[in-house]
């Protein structure tokens, strides 16, 4: 009985509450964060992640006080992102109750934050996003703004390289698949978990349940990441987990 | 007032999920997070969690004035160790070549990741990230009401290898079977843990709940 593969549900946040849109447009409220972090914190999720979309100054406070609404319910890990610019920013989202905090465009700008944090935090505590898009076959270039600025650094390199600096887990999006249901990007996924020895999140793309399978076995991922699916309740938590189970994945057993 | 849970504040923060937890398992206790040493004296049982790096973390320690009352709690009263409230126990720390508290004979140290395999050629990667079955080594009222192989939450890079056999009350298969690691040490009211019972849903609650009806 070896270490379970995770799932891990994501939620938007824009101004302390879940939001529901497709591509950043036509965001509507849809719902408590505590009340739907509660869910699938009930269905089994190993984890839950939030993304703050907006990362604006001025909903900031807004965010700590839900994620210290959320940690107070909530007993299982909380990984928090978006608009982490310095360490003291990572400082105030552990603080608030986050377990893990995920460092995006500021770690390409500045790579020594990611140096910084871990080294203050514990490399456990931090976690490097990268948005990946497919440039030719077997390459991927990195890319921020939600895909449209690119970078100019290899994908696979650039993991690497944040292993290097400190960063505890990736959490990889093919931007080529975010939002399109057709499954995780495998040869990118596969790339970047063969070449770091740190865990490797999948996301982008889930539309079925066999997808977080193949994210898994294929991609080799450690932990899948799903937002829309568990969102829209196509699908529970503990369905994604008995169907990976099915398949032969080690999971954190949570029904009876 | 004299505490039941002093949650120790050595000034490294982040001390809310423990104290959320534990006020979730024991709402009519009182559970305060405190950097008296005066407080922690007094509690009736005590609790230090940790998650940063360890030169850090003993850093802050030996400068907050708390290090002689955590040592005292530790060896008077129930006493339960989070993570590097685990590691820090023993005599050293291979992170940051540190100096941990010596109560007990033996060394903190990294996975290898050049031996991360396990028995089926996988890779196992470090962190040690997520949820993995812990072996209960021997029975313990922290234990109680807890199957054994029941998942906890893991996220650590280093972990302890007591000498003494006997302290040994938990392990974990990591990287594999062939070489698990020390998980859970006891020893007569103290208990400590590598992964994080506030993190672990419904067992790592029972686990708290244990902590704070033991010896009550």
């Amino acid at each position: 009985m070896p270490l379970a593969k995770r799932i891990i549900p994501c939620l938007d946040i824009a101004a302390g509450r879940v939001v529901k849109g497709v591509n950043f447009l036509n965001l509507r409220d849809a719902g408590d964060p505590v009340e739907v972090a509660k869910r699938y914190g009930e269905q089994g999720a190993d984890e839950i992640a939030f993304l703050d979309i907006t990362a604006s100054m001025e909903t900031r406070g807004l965010l700590y006080q839900m994620i210290a609404d959320v940690a107070e319910q909530v007993f299982i890990p909380l990984t928090v992102g978006g608009g982490v610019r310095a360490v003291d920013d990572v400082r105030a989202l552990l603080n608030a109750g986050a377990d893990k905090v995920s460092i995006n465009t500021a770690g390409i700008r500045n790579p020594q934050l990611i140096r910084d944090a871990s080294a203050r935090y514990g490399a456990q505590a931090i976690v490097v996003a990268i948005d990946a898009k497919q440039t030719e076959p077997g390459r991927w270039e990195v890319f921020t703004h939600g895909g449209r600025h690119p970078t100019g650094l290899d994908a696979v390199l650039w993991a690497r390289e944040v292993e290097r600096l400190g960063a505890g887990e990736i959490l990889l999006t093919s931007m080529d698949r975010d939002g399109a249901k057709t499954g995780f990007d495998l040869p990118l996924t596969r790339a970047v978990a063969d070449a770091v020895g740190i865990p490797v999140i999948a996301s982008g793309g889930v539309g079925t349940l066999e997808h977080l399978v193949d994210g898994v076995i294929e991609g080799g991922a450690d932990a899948v990441l799903a937002a829309s699916i568990f969102h829209y309740g196509e699908f529970t938590v503990t369905e994604a987990k008995q169907r990976m189970q099915r398949a032969g994945i080690e999971v954190r057993e949570s029904w009876s | 007032m004299i505490l039941d849970v002093a949650i120790v504040d050595y000034g490294m923060g982040n001390l809310r999920s423990v104290h959320n937890a534990l006020l979730n398992v024991a709402p009519d206790a009182r559970i305060e997070i405190t950097s008296d040493a005066l407080a922690v004296h007094d509690a009736r049982c005590v609790v230090v969690p940790g998650q940063a790096a360890m030169p850090d973390t003993m850093a802050a320690l030996n400068a907050s004035g708390l290090r002689e009352a955590v040592i005292e709690a530790a060896t008077t009263k129930p006493f339960l160790g989070i993570c590097l409230g685990l590691q820090m126990l023993f005599e050293f720390s291979e992170e940051g070549d540190t100096s941990c508290l010596g109560l007990f004979p033996g060394k903190v140290i990294r996975f290898d990741p050049t031996t991360m395999v396990d028995a089926a050629g996988h890779r196992q990667k470090v962190p040690h990230m997520g949820w993995s079955p812990v072996r209960q080594e021997r029975a313990h009222p922290l234990w109680a009401g807890i199957a054994d192989q029941t998942r906890f939450y893991f996220a650590h890079s280093y972990y302890p290898v007591p000498q003494e056999p006997g302290l040994i009350t938990g392990s974990v298969a990591y990287p594999d079977a062939r070489e698990p690691f020390t998980c859970a040490i006891g020893r007569d009211t103290l208990f400590a843990v590598q992964f994080h019972p506030e993190k672990s849903s419904t067992a790592g609650l029972r686990l708290l709940a244990n902590f704070v009806s033991w010896t009550a």
